[in-house]
């Protein structure tokens, strides 16, 4: 099916204006994509995956511009075309699914509605067979009750079901390239599965060509044909899917592909230490609904507790109700034997220091106005009084144990780090108060891949030295079997499996944990066709005829 | 400060000449003016002559003398009248939004029932009662604004509030203070300062309109208000006296707001 290059990009140089002149930013990229195939994108963040794919477009972000080479979109130099000629071309020839469909879309139209208004404007066809359409592309990528879905509003769709609906509008006007970028990066494991399963019906079944960016390397080996490996703006390797899945030339590569390996296994006792122990705990957010039912958990010194689940299943919460934040409906949270009082402003500083939390966004996470220093300087005061060159000194050895350099990082502003070293930091803040339990709220989820290794590995370090425990939310089951000794598995708010990570983690499984499992993309490009036809079958058997 | 200064565009530095000048002539203005505040020295309305650089005002006073002392009134009652009101407004905001539940109904309630007298109506109420007395009069004023930076400080602290930082100063255990000082108010910083900027020019008018009514800063002191209203009459007579000190008021605001774009375009981090 495949023929002539409908792309064709040809020693591409982006810059980027950041401290008072142009960087380069993409370096001497050339690609060629042909009709009905679909190229991968992959990469960190900073690699010039997204930006690569804008200028397939012929856009550049605001402070970036395309500095030389050529784009060739079906023989039209894009390049320095007029934005008049660039318009009429957006949607109509090529078109854009971004990370967030629920930033995208408008919230006060009908997904409909939007849908309809390319097409529309750009003369293709009327009004009312845009709708026709329409329902018949949410038919073909699965969304459920397609003749009606249009007629929501954004809001009563979920992540995932916005996202193939933002797929869908892409598809408005027949574009012959579809750019993906990073479509399933902010959904969980199974609804990522939907959006997957919707990509593969248009690049295959409607034979369109698509640039797929990610930072996955599993979820690419599912849709992607051929990829390249982008880092730092430059190609680090390109070859066929399958090829460069199972022989990776270059080390950077072979980094991206390492299975995460396994930490070495510790025991759990009934012997040991318990810390914390949650006991019948009830939480809600109304007064009404529950948001937690009947959670009872206990973490030992020393060992790392995961609690996985999706996206409101409730883990969060129940961080929060741990920390004090939202105070149970009913039950217990005692740590060290001692009941710890519902709400924050009544528990004493000594059992504050002994829990610290360490977030998902480590931008938030840290206030964009302080230092490093006033940052990991703060607990050491607050909690131990300790002011001037011993601080000064105590600061530096944190930073030493996060393993940045303290004389290059103490006195910079929290702002000028990247992801991976904002996440240390906020490690050295936790470290700073000398606590016994981190609740970790999904620490690695907002990181690239590597980045996020790092963490776990520094997290590992951290836990043999000085004999922390950590209570791990995360939604990402890889996470949890490179890192936990006990697994919470929890779904609407209750735990449905809870046990140490061998006894989870190997047959027989609970039902909702094996589809959990069976949602992670592996390694094989084969896997998502196998899944959907195995899903297929499963759904056939149980409906008569 | 001073590197500071060496990077700043054209701009800003005009804007911080014009304050400079204006401050520097409100402090010295016993030194710099040529006659006495409230001494009568010629005919009413001269023009320009050596003699009086500016002319003479509706009583024969001399009119650059009065602008030199008029800017030492109105830049420090101004000045003073601002500064209390975001003392207020913030302060209160900041509690509001962080403390939230009933803390913050309570104070919103109240700000609202203040705002829904109109302003110069309130201020004329309280004056009348009180006397138009300087204090009273930058107290009234303080008030009255505070509500409006009660509103705005309120809304930036409540997005702030939110933010994961926040929450971790607060499962350290720190005070309220602590939070509003540290973690909030600089990172709530930008819009202040715009806030602020344009809260000190309309200090100067909206005193301009009491002086109009009679209750401002009461004769013979000096402040650029009262002298627009003072003279306006000349206007008719094709006399040119009202529109320096209303120039002056221009000119001031103009320079306090290059002064404030500048600090918001550097603390907004934007720089395109």
């Amino acid at each position: 099916m495949q023929g002539d290059n409908i792309l064709k990009i040809e020693n591409l140089f982006i810059e980027g204006y950041y401290e008072e002149q142009w960087n380069t930013i993409v370096d001497n990229v050339s690609l060629n994509l042909k009709r009905g195939e679909v190229l991968g994108l992959i990469g960190e963040s900073g690699a010039g995956k997204s930006t690569i794919g804008l200028a397939a477009m012929g856009y550049a972000r605001q402070g970036c511009r395309l500095a030389s080479g050529s784009i060739k979109l079906e023989g039209q130099e894009l390049m320095g075309a007029d934005d008049e000629t660039l318009r009429a071309l957006r949607g109509a020839k090529i078109a854009y699914v971004a990370q967030s469909a629920a930033a995208s879309f408008n919230p006060f139209h009908k997904i409909i509605r939007q849908y309809a208004e390319s097409p529309v404007q750009h003369g293709i066809m009327g009004y009312e067979e845009a709708e026709r359409e329409a329902i018949e592309i949410y038919r073909r990528l699965f969304l459920p009750d397609p003749e009606k879905i249009g007629f929501r509003y954004p809001h009563e769709l979920s992540g995932g079901q916005l996202q193939r609906a933002m797929v869908a509008m892409a598809m408005a006007c027949e574009p012959e390239i579809i750019v993906f970028d990073e479509p399933t990066t902010a959904l969980d494991v199974t609804t990522q599965i939907e959006v997957l399963a919707a990509v593969k019906e248009i690049t295959r079944k409607m034979n369109k060509a698509a640039l797929y960016i990610t930072h996955d390397l599993a979820v690419v080996a599912q849709v992607a044909h051929r990829i390249m490996v982008l880092k730092g703006g430059k190609l680090v390797e390109e070859g066929e899917a399958r090829s460069l899945i199972k022989n990776p030339r270059e080390k950077y590569t072979r980094d991206l592909l390492s299975v995460r390996t396994l930490r070495e296994e510790k025991s759990l006792t009934e012997d040991m230490d318990t810390i914390l122990r949650v006991k019948g705990v009830e939480a809600s957010y109304t007064g009404k609904e529950r948001v937690l039912e009947d959670i009872n958990l206990t973490v030992k010194r020393g060992r790392t507790v995961a609690v996985v689940g999706e996206s409101g299943s409730g883990k969060s919460t129940l961080a929060k109700v741990i920390t004090g934040i939202l105070p149970p409906l009913k039950g217990t949270i005692s740590f060290f034997g001692n009941d710890l009082s519902a709400d924050l402003a009544s528990r004493d500083r000594d059992a504050l220091r002994r829990l610290q939390m360490i977030y998902q966004m480590p931008d938030t996470a840290l206030n964009p106005r302080q230092t490093v220093r006033t940052t990991i300087g703060r607990p050491l005061e607050f909690y131990f009084g300790i002011r001037g060159q011993e601080a000064e000194e105590r600061i530096r050895g944190l930073l030493t144990k996060i393993k940045l350099d303290p004389d290059s990082y103490i006195d910079r502003m929290t702002t000028d780090l990247s992801g991976g070293e904002k996440q240390r930091i906020c490690i050295a803040r936790a470290l700073a108060a000398e606590p016994d339990l981190i609740i970790c709220d999904e620490v690695t989820s907002a990181l690239d891949q590597l980045v996020g290794e790092g963490i776990l590995t520094l997290l590992q370090d951290l836990q043999n030295e000085m004999n922390i425990s950590y209570l791990f939310i995360t939604h990402d089951l890889a996470t949890v079997k490179a890192i936990a000794d006990k697994i919470i598995i929890m779904l609407e708010g209750r735990i449905v499996e809870q046990g140490e990570k061998k006894q989870i983690l190997a047959p027989p499984y609970h039902e909702y944990t094996d589809k959990l499992l069976a949602s992670v993309p592996e390694m094989d490009t084969e896997w998502l066709d196998k899944l959907l036809a195995e899903r297929a079958s499963s759904y056939l058997e149980t409906v008569p005829n | 400060m001073f590197a500071l200064l060496k990077k700043s565009p054209i701009s800003a530095r005009i804007g911080f000449a014009i304050v400079l000048l204006n401050v520097l002539v409100a402090i010295f203005a016993p030194l710099v003016a040529p006659y006495g505040e409230t001494s009568v020295v010629g005919n009413v309305w001269e023009s320009f002559s050596d003699e009086f650089l500016l002319g003479t005002d509706h009583l024969g006073r001399d009119l650059m003398t009065r602008m030199i002392y008029g800017a030492r009134n109105t830049i420090a009652l101004a000045f003073v009248t601002t500064a209390l009101s975001f003392i207020l407004g913030v302060s209160l905001g900041f509690v509001a939004a962080t403390k939230g539940g009933w803390t913050d109904q309570f104070f919103s309630r109240i700000i609202d029932i203040v705002m829904a007298f109109p302003t110069l109506i309130f201020a004329l109420m309280i004056l009348s009662v009180m006397g138009a007395t300087i204090p009273v009069l930058i107290f009234t004023i303080a008030i009255l604004d505070s509500t409006r930076v009660y509103r705005l400080s309120r809304a930036v602290a409540m997005d702030i509030e939110v933010l994961d930082f926040v929450e971790a100063a607060r499962l350290r255990g720190e005070g309220l203070w602590w939070i509003m000082r540290h973690e909030i108010l600089p990172n709530a910083m930008p819009p202040l300062v715009a806030e602020f900027g344009l809260r000190f020019c309309f200090v100067f008018l909206f005193i301009a309109s009491l002086s109009f009514l009679g209750l401002g800063l009461q004769p013979p002191l000096a402040d650029w208000g009262g002298m627009v209203r003072e003279n306006a009459g000349a206007i008719t007579f094709g006399i040119y006296v009202p529109l320096i000190p209303a120039a002056a008021i221009a000119f001031l605001t103009v320079g306090v707001n290059l002064i404030v774009d500048w600090f918001l375009h550097l603390s907004s981090g934007l720089h395109e």
